[in-house]
């Protein structure tokens, strides 16, 4: 089990003190139609805390400036705040050195990286790319395209009906022809924590390398890449309380030494001539023009700040939301909940017998309740569930127990209207 | 499809202004938007009977995170419609559009804009105007409008 399994599943005695922690995220106190807000689509996007906040006004405001260009005081400045942020980075996920963290707008464009520079340079015809049955449509799309384009087979993995990716159904389709493996660390529809280190030592065995799609997974446990012994790792910094606009490519520096350039501009450069240009090493090689600078400050911010609080007891407090959650959520006539994993992460996805996802958000709403609702870029997931769309509360480290009372009352509340 | 269409068209409809302002005044009786919220999905339940069989891909409109499916013909010169979602707020919805464009002429339609969606504030209180897909129906009805009915 991977670390983030490993955290997420132990329920110890929680050290997180949420008033505290509740205090540190301004957003928190706004209402909504009158009611105070209840923001429980932190999967889709978390709130900032006032140090991110900080953070980036303080280099709007004080130390701003392009990096790695200008020989003044404010370039120096930029440069090293931008560089100590991958430092940050790479220290959080235990990359064996910052040269293994490319900085990118989100994990989108991060799977895309891989697609476009690993991939489509190191496989071909009669080559294999195995995704699974619940990943998120970044996870599909850059694949497809790349499939559809040099005639890659795209290979699935099924989901059982509680929502599992079993290491059996991934040994099973590694037959020596799959050469990447690319699966979400942790479902943003159903909250499944998979078998990442397992997965990559299975993958491994079979010739093929693999990525994971951390972009939920990141925010609920603390992430180790060489314990999971990654190839390639993503995920992206608005949901990990940083700005968004930022994101984070992991891999294997051999990997990305070996990888050409993903786009050609600035800074991605060694020396350009007519002729032909050479290129910087990585990761600067895969950051082409100016990159999200202050973005990159804010996320090393965020990173900060979740490890001062730790995520021992995150994932704890986590954990004791969502076994409140499902229970409580159980207890509503009619509701299912999707996603019945043994290792889990903060995430609810249900449906109500009777009643449409879009008008539960809707009423739920009105009483300053945020979930999600629709079909969480996942619809071929949907498609195996046999629904058009769900619900999803996702938590995060500032909810509370009481927050899940007022989603179980407006949720009884639209129950009664619209069944 | 003819004949099992909409409602039968009675000669002395109001006029588009008239269902406008009946509309706005039906909502404005409600205190709040809770319970505007409700006599929406009232009349959503209301909704005449949309046949299964016109749920089809050509009568589909996509919207973010509900289906909503509109079907026309041109009776003479009055465009008539015919339209269901498989939520209830959008079915709301469609019931107030229904009543202010269903049986009117191309000029009637093209003259009068909706603007009953701002006074009674559909567009500040549906949570997600971009979600109901509201925009999307008013679009189609007018594309229908423009486009006119078909040249014997």
């Amino acid at each position: 089990m991977s670390a983030v399994a490993n955290a997420v599943t132990e329920v110890g005695p929680s050290v997180l003190d949420v008033d505290r922690v509740r205090a540190d995220f301004p957003i928190l106190t706004r209402k909504v139609h009158g009611k105070p807000l209840i923001y429980l689509d932190n999967g889709a996007s978390a709130q900032k805390p006032q140090a991110v906040i900080d953070a980036t006004r303080h280099c709007w405001e004080h130390a701003y400036a392009n990096v790695h260009r200008g020989l003044h005081t404010l370039s120096g400045e930029a440069t090293d705040a931008f560089e100590a942020a991958r430092n940050t980075v790479a220290r959080h996920i235990n990359a064996d050195s910052a040269e293994e963290v490319v900085f990118t707008k989100g994990a989108t464009e991060a799977i895309n990286l891989v697609a476009a520079s690993w991939a489509a340079n190191h496989l071909g015809p009669g080559d294999a790319i195995l995704i699974s049955e619940m990943e998120h449509h970044a996870n599909i799309v850059p694949w497809q395209l790349l499939c559809e384009r040099t005639g890659i087979e795209l290979r699935v993995v099924p989901v059982t009906d509680a929502g599992e990716l079993t290491l059996d159904a991934v040994a099973e389709r590694l037959d020596g022809r799959v050469r990447l493996v690319a699966v979400t660390h942790t479902s943003n529809v159903l909250g499944t924590v998979t078998p990442a280190k397992a997965i990559a030592r299975l993958a491994h065995d079979r010739g093929a390398l693999v990525l994971f799609d951390g972009s939920q997974a990141a925010v609920h446990g603390a992430v180790d890449v060489q314990d999971l012994d990654a190839d390639f790792y993503t995920f992206t910094g608005h949901k990990l309380y940083g700005p968004t606009g930022i994101g984070v490519l992991y891999g294997r520096r051999a990997l990305l030494d070996d990888m050409p350039p993903y786009q050609g501009g600035g800074e991605m450069i060694h020396e350009v001539r007519f002729e032909g240009s050479t290129f910087a090493a990585p990761p600067h090689r895969f950051e082409a023009g100016t990159p999200p600078i202050v973005e990159a400050i804010g996320l090393a911010a965020a990173i900060d700040y979740v490890n001062a609080i730790g995520f021992d007891a995150i994932a704890a407090h986590e954990a004791d939301l969502l076994a409140y959650a499902t229970e409580r959520l159980a207890g509503i006539d009619g509701l299912t909940i999707h996603g019945q994993a043994e290792t889990k992460a903060a995430i609810v996805s249900f449906t109500l017998a009777g009643a449409h996802a879009s008008d539960i958000g809707t009423l739920v709403d009105r009483r300053g309740v945020a979930i999600r609702t629709g079909h969480h870029c996942a619809q071929p997931l949907m498609r195996r569930l046999g629904v058009e769309g769900t619900a999803r509360a996702s938590f995060a480290l500032y909810n509370t127990r009481s927050e899940i009372d007022v989603l179980v009352d407006a949720l009884e509340r639209a129950r009664r209207i619209l069944v | 499809m003819t004949a099992a269409l909409a409602q039968p068209l009675v000669d002395d409809r109001s006029s588009i202004a008239d269902a406008q302002s009946d509309l706005i005044e039906e909502f404005d009786l409600f205190d709040d938007w809770d319970d505007r919220y409700e006599y929406l999905i009232s009349l959503g339940r209301k909704l005449p009977e949309f046949p299964e069989d016109w749920k089809t891909e050509a009568n589909r409109h996509y919207g973010c995170q509900s289906q909503v499916w509109l079907v026309h013909h041109w009776n003479g010169d009055r465009l008539r419609l015919s339209a269901t979602s498989d939520a209830l707020i959008v079915s709301g919805l469609i019931a107030c559009l229904l009543r202010v464009y269903d049986g009117r002429t191309a000029d009637e339609i093209l003259s009068a804009p909706p603007a009953f969606i701002a006074e009674i504030g559909f567009d500040r209180h549906l949570s997600g105007n971009r979600g109901t897909g509201l925009q999307t129906m008013v679009d189609a009805i007018f594309k229908r409008a423009r486009e006119g009915r078909p040249q014997p």
